[in-house]
């Protein structure tokens, strides 16, 4: 009975609603071609650089990929089959530099990390004529300014985010708008030096906190901007079912807002994060850099990797700088992404679990 | 009996009321309390800077626009900022064109298009590109990415040298110009934007793009119609994060770049500079004169963020719509 | 509502492990390097601890030029070994960042390329109280002009020939100008690719007053910190700089003999007038220190160099650096260990000691000189 009911009608819909299409395989196996021929134009051309031979790969497998579908498939069908193309060519190109700085990176810092360079100083080693000593006191410094910068610059970023999307009318909501702008593009060295003046002015002396506070200036605009735009995009049917039910505006922020928006605030605070635990330049000035362990980031020079980093390729430049400044560089992103898997642990946790 | 619920009720009513105003008070006094804060921060450094630069251009013997060379500390003091903010739009340019539909692209691949299991890992690769130091991808970009860069600036020349801003005219040296400070900007700022636009995108509400669907619509018409508009917003602030580091980047254009004082629309030669990559450059050696004058070129830098911010900002305001708290 | 008490302990959870794991790690790392140390005595760095004259502890801050920075990490090795207790923190600011600060009172000495210019001594005066700022020349070191040219093992340059290729005047290696100093080398006809710092820096100002004393009025532009001639290209740093030569065919530059040293760059001879062109060796260096004048008055010690000197085996291109401390009015609770400290550096182990890492020891001449003024800062 299901096998009369079947045939029949079965070539009639294929004929009907759906018109010829590629197999399935016709994407990768255009792919396949296009990397093919763009390696013999670039090998027959004699094109000394890669980066033509993958350039040309990439527009062959986009002009190749639209062709057929045409052909085959129809305008529509060959729009949709170019927007996928571009849209995959564009993942192989991020994976490449990615790939390249990943390696790159991996390849010259992973032979100078071992325990000890993980939980030495480098108190009483002359860096230039030996492999010794190590990077624990940049690590501490580090986590310490990195943690008390966003201490302050999340809360206060956060905040202001509910504001300008939650409270934002007027005068007020227009110039903090402003001022963020501009805050985005203040070069680093010049919110250290606005903190540099200010703490000479009160005769302070070098310290970590000091260094935390212009690296919260840097912070506290991305923040906002990220943060203002999740904001934004939560459905403001979650709002009035809120209200409706009698819940307080504050509570419907801190309860249904803001957990909605987790993941994107959870994003925004980890990029301003990366951002300023590469920053040299504030440190410089305000942390002055020490080769000793300072576990008080109130008072007293103390290190931070970046900072290590650069002394370690301007100042000591031989291969044991090299060595000592790629490992620290290693460990630096190894540092940011942990924060970044920790961060987006607690941010899936804490968020409602989304129906779709 | 029967009296005493209602009453608990009301009471309990009305103590909550109380609570929620109270509560909602602190709250918004709190939160207002942070913009403030955050005005009166931005007000103190931009306060510094004019007074700074005032300092500075009160003493300048050049004109501030139009002069090309920077020696404020020179016998006469003469600096000027054509060559550095050419430098940095050129260069900001050169990266969001490269960046921004790229960004969007990645972003889309990890929404919409790639397979659960390549776009979750392929997610944190990409935030593991905003986690590398500036510094690195200097070191990165003089010792890879320069040397790579040379057969293409070579194939560039040949074909394109007829557009005159592809012509190169020095022969033999390494790419270290703007156009491959324009493409390493572009893979920095290309995880912050891609980052945003990610979280933007997931966003889109189930049903439209379903109802897109159900209508027939293929999955490029489905992205153009219901996740591209709803993102754009956020796609322009995501970006305009992006161009605020590119502006500013300091350290990685200042080893990259072979910097001079002369303004060249030959984007393949060596030269240019940029602001943030001009204060690193002459901050350690300045006299204070020096200094209040590379302060005043950190204030046109804030101009020109401003100016592009704005602009934003207007176009943004013209697609409020999609906003989800109609702020 | 369990779900989410549920949720809020597995994230305290995680917050729980970040931090047992934080402050384990902040138990687990040391300061203590000695094994390094005895590694870097076998090598000639740490100074036998009977040589310093240890102050009572304590913490010292210095901040100035790049160019010495590896001199002062040798010394800061050797008397930490020496003398426990003491802290002595150095940053490689760079010179002009360095002054600013000791101006400001925010360390106890400066590092410098050049000596303090008047305007810059005045400030002082507010720091130093009832005295200035003055220079001691502590850590000598020299120019070499570095390239990278196939074939070509050994160059001889003069002043204007350095001049010109600087200011692109002579754009060819086989040009006849360097043909004529360099019989028999094998030049190429090759574009020169000629680079120079793009930060300011005193190394380019030293260069520069080279080339306007010996560079025959080839040089048009006043010696000064910021690059001045046409052409070229450029990069930051004098690692930026060193790694350029090492990757560019047919590059020329500049940079401080340690960075020759450690990048394994070839550095050309100068013909000076002398009877035969001079090598950029240290001995070379502290030829030209010798002759050195002394410019300053009273405790300081600037010193006028001779960037012209036709002297037999004195290497023209030259810098020092100089500490600069107060005369009188240094902070009263880091003078004891500034003291001792500088005592060391001017001392003969103490110059010894940096001789190893690519600097030039002060002649005894200039250290006699120099270790007379340190008992005296008050």
């Amino acid at each position: 009975m299901s096998a009369a009911t079947t045939t029949a009608p079965a070539p009639l819909l294929r004929r009907d609603l759906t018109t010829a299409r590629l197999p399935r395989w016709a994407p990768a196996g255009v792919a396949v071609l296009a990397i093919a021929l763009g390696c013999a134009i670039g090998a027959g051309a004699g094109l000394a650089s890669h980066i033509q031979w993958g350039l040309i790969a990439a527009l062959l497998f986009l002009t190749i990929s639209y062709g057929l579908a045409a052909k085959v498939e129809g305008r529509r069908q060959a729009k949709d089959r170019f927007a996928t193309s571009v849209v995959w060519v564009a993942f192989i190109l991020a994976v490449v530099p990615l790939g390249a700085l990943t390696f790159y990176t991996v390849q010259q810092g992973i032979g100078a990390i071992n325990g000890d360079f993980l939980t030495h100083s480098m108190k009483g080693v002359v860096a230039s004529t030996t492999a010794d000593g190590g990077i624990y006191h940049a690590i501490i410094g580090t986590l310490e300014q990195v943690l008390l910068a966003t201490l302050i610059a999340a809360p206060i970023g956060l905040l202001t985010a509910v504001y300008l999307v939650e409270y934002g009318r007027g005068r007020l909501a227009k110039a903090v708008t402003f001022f963020v702008d501009v805050m985005t593009g203040v070069p680093s060295i010049v919110a250290g030096l606005f903190i540099f003046s200010i703490w000479t002015m009160f005769k302070q002396g070098y310290s970590g906190f000091s260094g935390s506070l212009a690296l919260a200036i840097l912070m506290i605009p991305v923040v906002v901007r990220s943060a203002e735009e999740m904001l934004k995009l939560v459905p403001n049917e979650l709002r009035e079912a809120s209200y409706a039910l009698g819940v307080p505006k504050w509570k419907t922020i801190v309860r249904i807002v803001i957990p909605t928006a987790i993941g994107g605030i959870t994003t925004g605070v980890m990029l301003a994060v990366a951002r300023i635990t590469g920053e040299t330049a504030p440190v410089l000035m305000l942390v002055f850099g020490s080769d000793v362990i300072n576990n008080n980031p109130f008072s007293d020079p103390q290190q931070s990797l970046p900072l290590y980093i650069w002394q370690q390729y301007t100042v000591v430049n031989n291969e044991y700088g090299y060595d000592r400044a790629w490992g620290a560089a290693l460990v630096l992103i190894a540092f940011v992404m942990g924060l970044n898997l920790v961060a987006r642990g607690i941010a899936r946790w804490r968020s409602p679990k989304a129906g779709h | 009996m029967t009296s005493s619920p209602p009453a608990t009720s009301q009471g309990r009513a009305g103590r909550s009321r109380r609570d929620s105003r109270f509560g909602d008070k602190v709250f918004f006094n709190f939160s207002r309390g942070a913009g403030i804060l955050l005005l009166v921060i931005m007000a103190a450094i931009a306060g510094f800077l004019a007074y700074r630069s005032a300092l500075a251009l009160g003493k300048n013997e050049g004109n501030f626009l139009t002069t090309f060379e920077w020696t404020p500390d020179g016998v006469k003091p003469v600096f000027g900022i054509a060559v550095l903010a050419f430098g940095t739009l050129v260069s900001a340019l050169i990266a969001m064109l490269i960046a921004v539909p790229v960004a969007v692209g990645i972003a889309l691949f990890i929404s919409h298009y790639a397979p659960r299991r390549i776009a979750q890992p392929f997610a944190y690769l990409v935030d593991l590109l905003a986690a590398v130091p500036s510094i690195v991808y200097g070191l990165w970009g003089v010792l890879f990415l320069v040397p790579h860069m040379d057969g293409l600036t070579s194939w560039l020349n040949e074909y394109l040298g007829w557009t005159y801003i592809f012509d190169q005219t020095k022969n033999g040296a390494p790419a270290r110009n703007l156009f491959t400070v324009g493409i390493l900007l572009a893979i920095m700022v290309l995880p912050i934007i891609t980052a945003v636009t990610r979280e933007v995108f997931r966003q889109v509400p189930r049903m439209h793009e379903e109802a897109a669907l159900a209508l027939g619509a293929t999955r490029w018409e489905m992205i153009r119609t219901a996740v591209l508009p709803f993102g754009r917003p956020g796609i322009i602030s995501a970006s305009m994060l992006g161009l605020g580091r590119a502006l500013g980047e300091t350290i990685a254009v200042a080893i990259v770049l072979s910097s001079n004082s002369q303004l060249s629309l030959h984007l393949l030669d060596p030269g240019g500079g940029t602001f943030a990559q001009n204060i690193a450059l002459k901050f350690n050696e300045s006299q204070p004169f020096g200094r209040d004058a590379l302060m005043a070129s950190g204030l046109v830098l804030f101009v020109i963020t401003l100016l592009v911010n704005g602009a934003a900002r207007m176009i943004i305001a013209r697609r409020k719509e999609y906003s989800g708290a109609n702020a | 509502m369990k779900l989410q008490r549920n949720g809020r302990s597995k994230a305290l959870a995680i917050g729980a492990v970040a931090l047992v794991s934080s402050l384990s790690l902040a138990a687990c790392g040391t300061d203590d390097n000695t094994k390094t140390a005895a590694g870097g005595s076998s090598s000639g760095s740490a100074a036998p601890a009977a040589a310093i004259a240890c102050a009572k502890g304590g913490q010292l801050l210095g901040a100035g030029s790049t160019a010495q920075g590896n001199a002062v990490d040798v010394w800061k090795a050797a008397y930490g070994s020496a003398c426990s207790g003491t802290t002595i923190t150095y940053g490689a600011v760079g010179s002009g960042a360095g002054i600013q600060q000791f101006n400001q009172g925010k360390v106890a000495f400066a590092g410098s390329d050049s000596a303090l210019k008047p305007a810059e001594v005045d400030a002082s005066k507010a720091v130093c109280t009832g005295g200035q700022g003055v220079n001691l020349p502590m850590v000598g070191g020299l120019i070499s002009v570095v390239f990278n040219v196939d074939g070509v093992d050994k160059l001889v340059l003069d002043g204007p020939t350095i001049a010109k290729i600087f200011d692109s005047q002579i754009t060819k290696w086989n040009d006849p100008a360097i043909a004529a100093l360099n019989p028999g080398a094998k030049l190429p006809d090759a574009e020169i690719q000629a680079i120079h710092r793009s930060d300011d820096s005193g190394t380019t100002e030293n260069l520069t007053k080279y080339l306007a004393k010996a560079g025959g009025g080839a040089w048009a532009y006043p010696a000064a910190k910021t690059w001045a001639g046409k052409g070229g290209q450029s990069a930051n740093g004098s690692a930026g700089v060193s790694a350029q030569v090492k990757q560019v065919k047919n590059s020329i530059s500049y940079v401080e003999l340690s960075f020759a040293q450690t990048n394994k760059l070839n550095s050309a001879a100068i013909s000076t007038g002398a009877s035969k062109p001079v090598e950029a060796t240290a001995a070379n260096g502290a030829t030209t220190f010798a002759k050195a004048k002394i410019a300053g008055t009273g405790s300081d010690l600037a010193l006028t160099l001779d960037y012209a000197t036709k002297d037999e085996g004195a290497y023209p291109i030259v810098l020092v650096t100089y500490e600069i401390a107060c005369d009188k009015g240094n902070k009263a609770d880091s003078l004891d260990l500034l003291k001792s400290f500088l005592t060391y550096t001017i001392s003969d182990t103490g110059q010894q000691a940096i001789g190893q890492a690519g600097y030039v020891p002060l002649p005894k001449e200039l250290s006699t000189k120099v270790q007379a003024v340190i008992p005296t800062l008050a």
